[in-house]
Formats: C-alpha cells, structure tokens, sequence
C-alpha cells in the first residue's frame, strides 16, 4: 500500500477527486451554518432595533477585556492552522511543523474557552443570568441576555468539536495512524476551524460594542 | 432432472447482490452501501408513517360527530399534533429522498455509491435518534402544539412535552442537512464520464434542488426550535412579550424553513413523475430542458415566499403584498411542468401499469393543490380561508395527494430494481385506484366545510358540517385500506413474486443496466454516457414508429 492509497476511501478511485470532493463537502456545510447563525444574528437584529436603549445599557455591562483578548486568541488560532494546512499542502518534510501548529491551534482553542469561563463566571457573580433578580432594570435587557448566552453557548460548542477535530488529528498524526500531509481531513478541518472564527468576529461587535460608542 | 437440479449444477454461483452481501444485523447497521442504507430508511419511515396514520384514523373517527364521542379535546389536541410531526419529519421529509434518493442517485449517474457513504449512515441514526425522542413525546403523554410549535403558545402556556418534541424535530433535521450535503457533493463530484449537467435524469435533478433546499433552510429550522428550548427550558426571555420579545418572529424563522419544506416534499416527488410518464408513454420528456430550469426555480422562488402563511399575523400590509406576488410567481413554473408532463403524453404509447397510474393521478391531485394554493396566495380569499379546512385540503392535495401518490407510484417502479422481485400487477393497479379514489372522498368534502367556515384543529363544530364530515371520515377508512393494500402485497411479492429482469419496464436510465438487485458496487464497469435521458424513440418520431422490439420491451419479464 503506498502513502497516497492510505488515504484513500471508497467510493474514490483517486486522492485528488476525494479531497475536492471532502473540501466542497465541507463548504456546502459551512454554508448550511452560516444559515443557523444567520437566523440567530436576525432575531438578534429584530430585537435590538425594537429596543435600542436596553440594547445599549445591557451591552455596557459585558466585559471587552475577556472579549478582546478571546478575540485575538482566536485570530491567532486561524493563523497556526493555516500555517498547518499549508504545510501539509506542500510537498516537502513538514510533519513536525504540521504537528506543532495543529497543537498550538488546540490550545489556543481551549485558551479561549478557559477565558470565556472566567467571563461566564464574572456574568453570573454580576447576575446577568435572565429571571428573577437580573441586574438590569429595563426588561429588553434580558433579551440581550438570553441571546448573548445562547449564541456564545452555541459558538462554544462549535469551538468544542473543533477542538476535539484537531485533538484528533494531532493524536493519529504523532502516532503515524494517518499521513497529516496531504490529508484531505486537515483540510476539511481547517475550513470548519476559520468558519468557527469567522463567526466570532461577527459576534464580538454584536456583544461588545453596543452602547460603547458614546 | 429437475429444473432445481439443473440450477444448482450450474458452473457459476449465483451472483452476489447487496441484499446478499451479508446477513447479519451488523452487516445492515454498519453499512456504508446506499442501497442498504435507503432499505434501513424505507423500513424507519414505514413505521412512522402508520403511527401517524393511526393517530390520524383516531381523529377522523372522533369527527364523524360533531360534539366528539371518544376522545377527550386534549387528547384530540395531541393526536392531530402528533400526526403532524410525524408526517412532515419523520415521513414526507425523509421520504423519497433518503429512500429512492438514496437508493438511486449513484446509480442513476453512475456510481459506486455516495460521495461520503459514513455521512449517510450517521444521517440514518440520527434519525433513529429523533424519532426516539417522538415516540417517547408520544409515550410520555404527547404534544399539543400542532405541528408548527406557535409561540407563546408552546413557549409559555402548554403544559405538554413541548421540549422533547421539539428536540425530536431538531435532531432529525441535522439528519436532513446531513443527507442534502451528501447528495450535493455526490451530484457534482461522482458522475459517470459523459454524463453532462443536462444529460441528468429528472430524478436526478429534483433531488439536487431538494437537497439545497434542505441544507439552507433546515438550519433556519433548528435555530428557531433551539429557541424555543432555550426558552421553555432555560428560562431565556426570547419570544416573551413582557420582557421585550416578539412571538412573531418565530412565525417568520419557522415558515422560512417550513415553506421550503413544502418543495423539499414535493420536488422529488416531480422528479418520480418525470421518469415515469416517459417511460409508460414511450415518449421523450416534453421540454427537458425547461423542466430542468423549472425545479430550479421552484427551489429558489420557494425561500422569498413564507409570509403568505402570515397574512393574518400582524405582518406589514407592503411585505404581505410582495409575499402575495411572489406566491403567484412560483406557481409559474410549476404549471410548466404540468403542462411537460401533460405533452409528452402526446402521440405516446401509454399503458396504465401500476406506476402510471400514480403518475397520472399525481399530476392531477398536484394540480387541483396547486391551484388551490392561489387562493391562498391571493390575500382577501386567504383572509376569508385562513386557519379553516380549505388550507387543510389544499396542503394535503399537495403533500399526500402529490407527494405520497408519488411515493407509491416510485415504490411500485423501482421495486424490481430494489429487490428483484415482480408485484401483483392488478392488485397494484387496484390499489393505486382506491387510493385515488379515497383520497379524494376524503379531501374534496373539506375544500367545502373550509370554504364555509370551518376551522381547523377543532374538536367539535356545528352540525350543519357534519354531512362533509362523515364524508371526510368514509373516505379516509377507503384511503386506510388503500395504503396497508400494498404492505400486503408487497411483502407477498418478497417471498413469491417472479423474479424481476434486470430492466422490466423497458426504461432508459443507467439504473436499470445494471441487474436486479444491483452488485454492492452498482456497477461492473464503469458506464460511459453518450446520449441525453428518455431516448424511448429516435428524435422527430415518436413511440409509434419505433420498431416492436422497443415498444414490447415492458412486457418482458
């Protein structure tokens, strides 16, 4: 069996054609979230343009500290695992690099999730859980509330099995169960990996900002 | 020497077929092979589709008077809540697409099997998984919502198993978007050389559009029952007027999925018809090309149309408009394709097999639907209709009496393929008539009872409704027996019917080149395509002039 048949997996006679095939794959699924977060975004949208005002005050109470500092964690997680899949695109003895990057992104991955514990810590200890006894005075508030906690929840799981994704590749990778280079999985990966980041970086002006501005 | 002898002494083993490939449960529920993945699909979806039949048969029992004599209102509430759910998601959805779809799609262009077979296994248990969660909702005591899950209704007020409910539907549309990026990919990646974007089948073609469909608007579902759970279950302030929120939001993300939802039922079932009325005309498809562009269309014109469900919701007179016009729009090209269908009956050499005749009353059921669906695009008719029996009988022309038509007449046609085996021709063609028939008897009446002011939903209503009532009722024990008819004779046909030829119908297609059942892998050798579908006679001629040969070959076994 040589190297470029290991990978290979029915129904595909060759490589190339089943890793065009895995990396549209992935981009009609990625498609398909885009809907599922967009449908958020949208109530998101109806809400604060019915209440403004609430919007803003709750928007206030977030913490950009945590905010800001998870969003560059993230955005340096997109640049090492786009370091890992260029390298595995190339031909040459990349496999420590590869390992190294995909390591990293993982860590930088649960580095955000540890942040965003502490965040979730703070919000509660602040009670900006929605029901009885929420901080706010202004009922729309909550709503803030009740979506901040649902789509970062929502991102978190995300963030969660991407985690676990590259977990898995660094695993089979050090182990040399699969050949990391020229994978089509690291690609499919990786292209889940950006979405996920590309999602935060629509939400962290959602979250953070209203209400900052004046 | 008997004929019995003589076979087993044939030098060659009989050949291997994927029913044959292994016989062990493991071997069903680990397979990757599409064609074992659409039998696990066909065997899941029959279930339910008697469970929600049942609960359905209980309701039209219960109406037959008007004041109700056996079921309590919230067990009748449940009832026709639960039929619903199981209809649309555990049934129609899942349908045509994860059985023949599944089943036919790499054969029909030509392939091993589909681009990511595991993807399709894992579709298969979360299914399973969701219809756990129905049966337990069904068990635990039911839901009462209605299919539509309304807010605040389901969010704040009932008191019914909303949750796993909604968590039931929630998970088998991760299912469905699963099944539609598979099918996606499979259509782009995993055609035979030659085999051209318009040398598809219809099938082919309905089942891409489908699939779309399913991966853009499913999400759109989930969200808006995630929703729902976070707010009935976390307490999050989401459809709560008094905390700000806007119950009419849900209307609008749940009808943009469950408008497309309708062309996601109805689409393959275009696509079933497409490939059935050439082949028992011994005609081309009239107009290939347009009906190509017009599944196109009905998938894309099928997302801008969702607020015709809400013209009554409190929504802004200038959206309702555009809503009404692009209602109206969509129904161009579906007439198209009516009227395909309709011409390349022309100078045909028909024969009323089984499959036809489900085609044919397709095409007119599906008619009948669709043009009552332009009263309802039209605002001040709908005003007067909203919420009676009229969009109850306008919905059902096109989901059961086009879609679930479709299905029989898909079952009845691809069978041989499927299994290897021939039906009962005449208790076929029986069925597919009392069906007909049936369905009929049981939605005509209640076009009437709506237009004259009967609600939906109710359990009980003024007597002057009974009459269409009992008529409704009669009909619906007819279209019972229609529809356990071919489980009967069916599973007959399993153990005695004669073996199917690898193409009985005499029928183009790459599906029937190859033998019945097909080998694990489809196909021998690779297929080439070098010819565009439905060539059942040269071109400028038609089925009259072909050689007898050609026009006798369905009468092969």
């Amino acid at each position: 069996m040589t190297e470029a048949t290991s990978l290979l997996r029915e129904p595909w006679e060759r490589l190339e054609r089943q890793r065009q095939a895995g990396k549209f794959g992935i981009w009609v699924f990625l498609a398909s979230e885009t809907l599922f977060f967009g449908a958020l975004m949208l109530t998101y949208a109806v809400c604060r343009v019915e209440h403004p005002d609430a919007f803003a005050a709750a928007g206030r109470e977030t913490n950009i500290w945590f905010g800001t500092i998870n969003t560059a964690i993230l955005l340096t997680s997109s640049l090492t695992m786009a370091v890992a899949s260029q390298a595995a695109a190339e031909n040459g003895r990349s496999r420590r690099l590869i390992l190294v990057c995909l390591g990293a992104t993982a860590a930088l991955g649960l580095a955000f999730m540890i942040v965003k514990g502490f965040e979730y810590k703070e919000d509660i200890e602040k009670h900006l859980l929605p029901g009885a006894g929420f901080a706010l005075r202004q009922p729309a508030a909550q709503l803030f509330y009740g979506l901040y906690w649902l789509v970062t929840g929502v991102h978190a799981i995300h963030l969660t099995i991407g985690i676990v994704l590259v977990v898995r590749l660094v695993l089979l990778g050090a182990a040399r169960q699969i050949r990391l280079r020229g994978s089509p999985e690291l690609e499919v990966t990786a292209l889940y990996w950006h979405l996920v980041d590309v999602i935060w970086i629509f939400l962290y002006p959602l979250i953070y900002l209203p209400g900052r501005a004046s | 020497m008997t004929d019995a002898a003589l076979a087993d002494e044939l030098p060659f083993p009989p050949r291997a077929d994927y029913l044959r490939a292994g016989s062990t449960l493991l071997s069903w529920l680990a397979t990757t092979d599409h064609k074992r993945i659409a039998i696990l699909y066909a065997l899941t979806i029959t279930v339910f589709f008697f469970m929600g039949g049942a609960a359905i048969t209980a309701v039209r029992v219960e109406l037959f008077v008007p004041n109700g004599w056996f079921l309590s209102s919230d067990t009748y509430n449940r009832l026709f809540s639960f039929h619903g759910i199981i209809m649309v998601w555990f049934f129609l959805v899942p349908s045509i697409p994860n059985t023949f779809g599944n089943f036919l799609l790499p054969l029909m262009i030509g392939a091993p099997d589909v681009a990511f077979p595991r993807l399709n296994l894992f579709s298969w248990y979360l299914t399973l998984v969701g219809g756990i969660f129905a049966v337990y909702t069904l068990v635990a005591g039911g839901v009462d919502t209605g299919w539509t899950f309304y807010t605040p209704f389901s969010t704040m007020f009932s008191n019914t198993h909303v949750l796993t409910a909604a968590a039931a539907v929630f998970v088998v549309g991760f299912a469905s978007i699963a099944t539609g990026v598979n099918f996606i990919a499979t259509t782009h990646m995993l055609r035979a050389p030659g085999m051209t974007w318009f040398r598809l089948p219809m099938f082919v073609w309905s089942i891409y559009a489908t699939s779309i469909v399913m991966v853009l608007a499913t999400p759109v579902l989930a969200i808006s029952l995630m929703l729902v759970i976070a707010e009935r279950w976390l307490g999050l302030p989401i459809f709560d007027p008094a905390r700000g929120g806007d119950p009419i939001l849900f209307q609008h993300l749940f009808w943009f999925y469950s408008h497309p939802a309708v062309y996601i039922m109805v689409l393959p079932a275009m696509g079933v018809v497409s490939e059935i009325i050439p082949c028992f005309a011994r005609r081309r498809l009239f107009g290939y090309d347009f009906m190509v562009y017009a599944i196109v269309a009905i998938a894309g014109i099928g997302f801008f149309v969702w607020g015709h469900h809400m013209f009554v919701s409190g929504q802004s007179p200038y959206a309702s408009l555009i809503f009404s016009f692009l209602s109206f729009v969509i129904a161009v090209p579906s007439a198209i394709k009516v009227f395909n269908w309709t011409a390349s009956l022309y100078r045909g050499q028909i024969s009323f097999n089984s499959p036809m005749l489900y085609a044919l009353g397709f095409v007119g059921l599906f008619t009948t639907g669709g043009l009552s669906g332009l009263f309802l695009a039209s605002i001040p008719i709908d005003v007067h209709v909203t919420d009676t029996y009229f969009v109850v009988a306008h919905f059902h022309y096109i989901m059961v009496g086009g879609s679930v038509s479709a299905f029989f007449g898909a079952l009845h046609f691809w069978w041989p393929k499927i299994t290897g085996k021939m039906y009962p021709e005449s208790w076929a063609q029986f069925a597919a008539i009392t069906m007909y028939f049936g369905f009929n008897m049981t939605f005509l009446p209640q076009f009437v009872a709506g237009y004259l002011g009967m609600p939906r939903r109710y359990h009980t209503y003024p007597a002057e409704f009974q009459v269409y009532n009992v008529m409704s009722s009669a009909g619906a024990a007819v279209l019972a027996a229609a529809y356990l008819l071919p489980l009967m004779y069916l599973t007959w046909s399993l153990f005695h019917g004669l073996r199917a030829s690898g193409n009985p119908w005499g029928a183009t297609g790459l599906e029937w080149t190859t033998t019945s059942p097909p080998p694990p892998h489809n196909f021998d050798i690779q297929p080439l395509v070098d010819r565009p579908p439905y060539q059942y006679h040269a071109e400028g001629q038609s089925a009259g002039t072909d050689s007898p040969e050609v026009q006798n070959a369905r009468s092969l076994r």
